[in-house]
């Protein structure tokens, strides 16, 4: 085995990111990309609160404002939250079921290069002629009479990187359900894993019609039809629609996971089984549900009427009751346990007050009535900051923490984490709370600016404080990464001493094929079990054998790029002193079949390992 | 069973297309593939109901004036026919009779062709009576719905033929079965997507 354990140059390295297949490298794209987009997206963040600091402010004009507000929020939900929980899911959800890859390691390489590139186009757009400038919704009574190109790199960006989520979804479900190792149930399986796989279902039935929205934008700007024109016959009401179908289950596609990884944590460290697993199970797939069902509560001052309102309304407040359930589950998972408040235990715990938060003026903002005052205030943006900032992005935090050792073999410091972990959580209250009351004071959201004296000075100015606490927590993570990357202190298999699940079991970061033998699971929290019961490891459900792995490709960089090509083709096409739009279309599209038709007619069996290069290495373990 | 095996006709199993692990999740995935597909054009149908009829200026073409249900209604049996003989090539490839899946095969693509050749004769008919793909909110979401099926349709038609040139001369293989299998099993929805397209489309564009 040592040719796998051979030191690589950079180019060497590069080329096998570029054309891995295999999940824990692709999570570690996720996780890298993630991250540079949400340092980006953070400090757009800060120079919004560098304008609002104080009024009358002129840090940045109206339209860059604009632009700004458009960034953070598309960027923050599509290119950082998703992916980095995109990430932790590849990097951890295989070997949470026991399964040696995704079912397709093809398409799992495929949909991290479609985000990758759909990121890309958009954030090109600051170099190019300008930003998106409608929001992050992007209505289209705004957005079709933009000025610039901006709103189209905002369609074509979203719409390559929605194609490569779609794909990650399906991909994630077939894993789940063909490939859980013997002995685990669909009920023995990890609550991380029930999130996954109930977000990957949303994400299923939740990214279509955005594509379809998009599709229909991309129509209207770059094409000439008449889908939002109200002067031809159109109906913006159409996009409002469309996206909020999508985007509704998009918050519980980005809060699951988060629910997920705090199940595991608030376990593992309060040494106890998760309390009321299968309630949780239910609460989770109940939440998804009902996801779908509500989407017309962003749209409660639309005037779809009383009866629409009232009905959209009862569903938004049920969602309360399941989601009231997990809380109470993590509470009693504590109760009696004998909790270690390590980093990212300090993170769950903190995250259930912020979120439930959240959660109460949810409730409040689902009250029909009561919304036609809160509507576009900054109300509406203190709520949801409290849920992904104090859900969402708590969780990554958490997760990225938790599963550091898992996935890349070291340890953070616990030291440093803490001074993340309370400049953050102190700065997010302090930027988010005084929200709520600036905006139940009148300040509407989305604006570039305000006059003095409407009693909005101080607490625009203690919000930006808090804004620059969190980003202080952030660069603390960041040199806290660098410091363990340097030392490189390797860890053990369960550096955290309390795994509970199959990842634990296995060495850190896995080999690359993850399990030698496939682990039997007796029971939900198998390795836990096992460990009870004095055991090292699992139990093996399959005799030492060859083990079949797919063969890398560089085939899914080529279809994105054709993608990438013919996306700026489309963007220019309405330009009138632009003649080499539509055969620059044509080529992009012609790269992305032309490589889908050579994946097609070219055989790729993959290769195996064989049973004695298996054996070898468990020769030198025990002679190590 | 394993994916370069070889088999007789008596060896080949009953349902090749999920007989290995990878034909599983192939089978899977695309079912689940499918699922997606539908919202999309549920959304597209949500727009086009939505848009149905609205133009700019009361002189323009309506639904009732343009549409010919003799035309379509040929399409419709052509497409479903097409359907037919891809669940006969189904047959003989679970039989292992090769020859006989691909000879299928080449009606269900012929079929394919001439309900394509019907589409843009009937998309051409309608540009020259002025209800284009930009003269109306209608004329958008018309040739957006009915186009996106037009565009499953060419390529469904490319993905059977690459299939049938790929592996015409190494015949059937548990690596190849599964692929052949979801081709039709697309080919099936783009049927029933038609179905719908006729019934909502036109026949529901005559009445009212």
């Amino acid at each position: 085995m040592s040719t796998y354990a051979k030191k690589q140059g950079f180019g060497a390295t590069l080329w096998d990111f570029m054309t891995t297949v295999d999940h824990k490298k692709i999570a570690i794209l996720y996780l890298i990309s993630g991250g540079l987009f949400f340092i980006l997206g953070g400090l757009e963040a800060m120079f919004i609160r560098i304008q609002l600091a104080v009024p009358d402010n002129n840090f940045m004009s109206a339209g860059t404002f604009n632009e700004m507000i458009t960034m953070h929020g598309t960027t923050m939900i599509f290119l950082a939250a998703m992916p980095i929980l995109l990430g932790i899911m590849n990097a951890v959800m295989p070997l949470q079921i026991g399964a040696r890859d995704v079912a397709f390691p093809f398409l799992n390489s495929l949909g991290f290069w479609l985000f990758f590139f759909g990121g890309v186009v958009l954030n090109l757009s600051w170099f190019m002629g300008g930003a998106p400038d409608a929001g992050w919704t992007s209505y289209a009574s705004l957005s079709i009479h933009s000025q610039g190109h901006g709103v189209d790199f905002y369609v074509l960006g979203l719409q390559i990187s929605g194609f490569g989520t779609l794909i990650a979804g399906i991909n994630f479900l077939v894993t789940i359900i063909n490939m859980r190792t013997p002995g685990m149930t669909y009920m023995r399986m990890p609550m991380f894993t029930w999130t996954t796989f109930v977000v990957s279902a949303l994400i299923l039935f939740a990214f279509p019609p955005l594509t379809v929205g998009l599709t229909l934008m991309l129509f209207d700007r770059m094409f000439g039809a008449n889908f939002f024109d109200a002067a031809a016959g159109g109906n913006t009401i159409i996009w409002e629609h469309l996206f909020w179908i999508f985007g509704h289950p998009e918050v519980y596609i980005l809060i699951l996971p988060a629910f997920g990884i705090f199940s595991e944590i608030l376990a593992t460290f309060s040494r106890k089984r998760l309390f009321g697993y299968s309630s949780m199970v239910f609460a989770t797939v109940l939440i998804g549900f009902l996801g779908f069902m509500v989407w017309a509560h962003h749209m409660f001052t639309v005037g779809l009427g009383p009866i629409a309102n009232a009905i959209f309304a009862v569903a938004t407040m049920a969602i309360a009751v399941p989601t009231g359930i997990k809380i109470f589950n993590w509470i009693f998972t504590m109760w009696g346990g004998s909790v270690r408040f390590t980093v990212p235990m300090l993170y769950a715990v903190s995250f259930i007050p912020s979120f439930t938060m959240g959660g109460v003026t949810g409730i409040m903002l689902a009250a029909a009535p009561a919304d036609y005052q809160y509507h576009d205030s900054y109300f509406v943006v203190a709520h949801f900051h409290y849920v992904i900032v104090g859900g969402v992005v708590l969780g990554i935090l958490a997760g990225i923490t938790y599963y550091w050792p898992k996935i890349f073999g070291t340890m953070l410091n616990e030291t440093l984490g803490k001074f993340t972990f309370w400049f953050f959580l102190i700065g997010f209250h302090l930027t988010f709370f005084i929200q709520h009351f600036l905006g139940l004071w009148g300040m509407p959201r989305r604006v570039f600016t305000y006059l003095p004296g409407q009693g909005w000075e101080t607490s625009n100015l203690v919000s930006t404080a808090g804004a620059i606490f969190m980003a202080v927590g952030v660069i603390i993570l960041l040199i806290n990464i660098i410091i363990t990357s340097v030392k490189n202190v390797r860890v053990g298999n369960d550096p955290w001493e309390d795994g509970r699940t199959l990842e634990w079991s296995i060495p850190s970061p896995p080999p690359f094929y993850n399990f030698k033998q496939l682990p039997l699971a007796r029971g939900l929290d198998a390795y836990w079990i096992e460990k009870m019961e004095g055991k090292k490891e699992m139990t093996p459900a399959e005799p030492l054998g060859d083990i079949h792995m797919p063969n890398g490709s560089i085939i899914p960089i080529c279809i994105t790029i054709g993608l990438f090509v013919a996306s700026f083709g489309a963007l220019y096409n309405m330009d009138a002193d632009k003649t080499w739009t539509v055969p620059v279309i044509i080529i992009g599209l012609l790269i992305t079949f032309g490589s889908m038709l050579i994946r097609s007619i070219k055989d790729d069996h993959g290769f195996h390992i064989h049973k004695e290069d298996l054996m070898d290495d468990k020769d030198k373990e025990v002679k190590a | 069973m394993h994916v370069e095996e070889k088999f007789t006709d008596a060896t080949w199993p009953a349902a090749p297309e999920t007989a290995t692990l990878e034909g599983k999740n192939k089978y899977l995935g695309f079912w689940l593939f499918l699922g997606g597909e539908t919202v999309l054009f549920a959304s597209l149908f949500a727009t086009y109901l939505a848009l149905k009829d609205k133009v700019p200026d009361s002189g323009m073409l309506l639904a009732k004036d343009l549409y010919e249900i003799p035309l379509t209604f040929a399409m419709t049996m052509i497409l479903l026919t097409s359907s037919l003989t891809s669940v006969y090539a189904m047959y003989h490839m679970k039989n292992n009779s090769f020859q006989k899946m691909q000879a299928w095969l080449l009606i269900t693509v012929l079929l394919g062709f001439s309900f394509l050749a019907l589409e843009v004769y009937e998309f051409k008919h309608y540009v020259h009576l002025g209800h284009t793909f930009t003269s109306s909110a209608y004329g958008s979401a018309f040739y957006t719905l009915v186009g996106f099926h037009g565009a499953h349709v060419t390529f469904g038609l490319m993905w059977f033929l690459s299939l049938m040139l790929r592996n015409a001369k190494r015949g059937l293989s548990l690596y190849n079965a599964p692929k052949f299998f979801v081709a039709s099993l697309y080919w099936h929805f783009i049927d029933v997507v038609w179905v719908f397209i006729f019934t909502v489309v036109y026949l529901m564009g005559m009445v009212g």
